[in-house]
């Protein structure tokens, strides 16, 4: 699905990110840890080809990012549902038109009950008319995972998708994402949350990736 | 339920730009005006440089008025002056017919053209390189009294030259008005776009392709394009309308305007100027698109 061979990656200081060599298995549940400015979210642009590597290789579905044209980016980023940690919404459309935003752009027709069911299965049915600036910092977060999953990916990334949720709407996000993992999707969550890992542990066969010294370790089992 | 529901078209996924729209629409709405008259312009000296490059075409002809006597013994001296004249390609006697001919509209159908005292009428044709006709004069005056240079093709070159030019400077004006018309739009697309980098850059991360994007301003500027010039074209010829016909008073600048189907000519400056905001602005959005990322 994804793969890294000895990327490297720097901003144009330092390299944050050094000789990382990875794969993310079809089908796999992984978390990513590390402190805060570690580079999580640079490591994830890099997954969806935002982020070009300084050096190595990253390969998204087979293909090499630097040969990808930028139609082909398209086309490769409706294959992964991306949960930004800043949710990258549009302002001016409704919640329901953000969610539904990744068919519109791919010419995909909505059904209009799908959307209905997804928004409120993230629990946000009656706010489906709302602009964005008018959402919560957790109904936000939760209209980024509709949208992320709207197209029905084979990957999904999601960037601390539990930062502003309480506990149980953590689990319940977690519960989906598992859900979504027991379905066949390749999974990968950023997060701080060291609860939010243990309690998946318990429910699946979840790796722990830790930003360290700029390198990707695999975590032990001391979490 | 059923409107929040709606799909979202390709339009409205970006938001409405408020002063680039008007700037787009007026700036076309004002060049298709000026494109009305300098097409005006064009027709009209068209029109002028044919008519007098028609009279061109035409012979200068030598009048011979001699005592009968004379007559025979004249018009030989000037058919052999005019072989040897440079510049003159062909000099032929009229015949009584097409001399009956010339006059008939004047006189009737019966006149008796060899009772007639009537001048003798050479024809001159010339050639590519034209005559002296100065020269010619006084040659005629020395060797034939009686021969007269009527050539109404000197004062007409001038004027068919300049006539000619006119026209061509109308559709330079058209050009270059095509021209600042695709620069202020390009202005206005790279404006907008600018404005909409955040947009732009959401669209690409849920897997939107340039094109879909660039659609979305090209169709809008296309339309705001051809909206506006469609009011300016309606407005110019509405202009080019009041000015005076030519029939009431004549001469080049009355006669500024169209005639018969030249009316609908400047119903095509609106979907060109469509087209050209269509090039602009695809342009524009293929290539801002790059640097944004
Ligand atoms: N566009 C950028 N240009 C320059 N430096 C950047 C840019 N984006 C991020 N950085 C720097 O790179 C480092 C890693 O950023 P990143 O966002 O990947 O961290 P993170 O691990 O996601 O942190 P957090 O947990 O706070 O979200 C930070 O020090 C940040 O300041
Ligand atoms: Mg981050």
């Amino acid at each position: 699905m994804i793969s890294f061979e000895n990327v490297a990656y720097s901003y144009g200081g330092g390299e944050l990110l050094s000789d990382i060599t990875l794969r993310l298995a079809p089908g796999s549940f992984h978390f990513l840890t590390g402190p805060s400015g570690a580079g999580k979210t640079t490591f994830l642009k890099l997954c969806y080809a935002e982020l070009l590597p300084s050096s190595g290789r990253v390969t998204l579905f087979d293909s090499e990012v630097r040969s990808l044209t930028r139609d082909a980016v398209a086309m490769t980023r409706r294959r992964i549902g991306v949960v930004h940690q800043d949710c990258q919404f549009l302002d001016h459309l409704t919640l329901s038109a953000n969610v539904s935003l990744p068919l519109t752009v791919a010419g995909r027709p909505e059904a209009p009950r799908d959307l209905a069911d997804l928004l409120a299965w993230v629990g946000l049915d009656r706010l489906a008319g709302s602009l964005p600036p008018q959402l919560s910092g957790g109904e936000r977060q939760r209209a980024a995972l509709a949208r992320a999953i709207i197209m029905g990916p084979d990957v999904i990334l999601a960037d601390e998708p539990t930062g502003n949720l309480d506990w149980e709407m953590s689990l319940r996000l977690l519960t989906l994402l598992v859900e979504l993992n027991r379905m066949g999707k390749t999974v990968l969550v950023a997060t701080h949350d060291l609860n939010l890992i243990r309690q998946a542990k318990s429910q699946i066969a979840a790796r722990v990736l830790r930003i360290a010294k700029r390198r990707i370790q695999l975590a032990g089992a001391d979490l | 339920m059923k409107r929040l529901f709606a799909p979202t078209t390709a339009d409205s996924v970006v938001p409405p730009s408020g002063h680039t729209a008007w700037l787009t629409s007026f700036t076309a709405g004002a060049m298709t005006f000026l494109a009305v008259f300098a097409l005006a312009l064009a027709m009209a000296s068209g029109r002028l440089a044919e008519r007098w490059a028609g009279a061109l075409e035409r012979t200068a002809t030598v009048r011979l008025s001699a005592p009968p006597e004379q007559i025979a013994q004249q018009e030989q001296a000037v058919l052999d002056l005019l072989a040897t004249t440079p510049g003159i390609a062909a000099a032929r006697p009229l015949t009584t017919d097409e001399q009956r001919r010339l006059l008939e509209p004047w006189f009737g159908p019966d006149l008796p053209v060899d009772a007639l005292p009537l001048p003798r009428l050479i024809e001159i044709t010339e050639d590519g390189s034209g005559y002296d006709s100065e020269g010619l004069r006084l040659r005629l005056a020395a060797e034939a009294p009686g021969a007269v240079l009527d050539d109404h093709t000197r004062w007409r070159r001038p004027l068919a030259v300049a006539a000619d030019r006119l026209r061509l400077l109308g559709w330079l004006s058209i050009g270059l008005i095509g021209l600042t018309m695709a620069a202020m739009i390009t202005l206005a697309a790279n404006a907008a776009l600018a404005a909409n980098a955040q947009v732009i850059g959401v669209l690409r991360l849920v897997g939107a392709r340039d094109s879909y994007i660039a659609r979305a301003f090209v169709r809008r500027f296309t339309l705001r394009a051809l909206a506006g010039a469609g009011a300016g074209a309606v407005l110019g010829l509405a202009g080019v309308a009041v000015l005076p016909s030519a029939d009431q008073a004549g001469g080049f600048l009355t006669g500024l305007g169209f005639q018969g189907a030249g009316w609908l000519l400047p119903l095509v400056l609106p979907p060109v100027a469509g087209l050209v905001a269509f090039a602009a602005t695809r342009a524009a959005a293929f290539r801002k698109l790059k640097e944004l990322n």
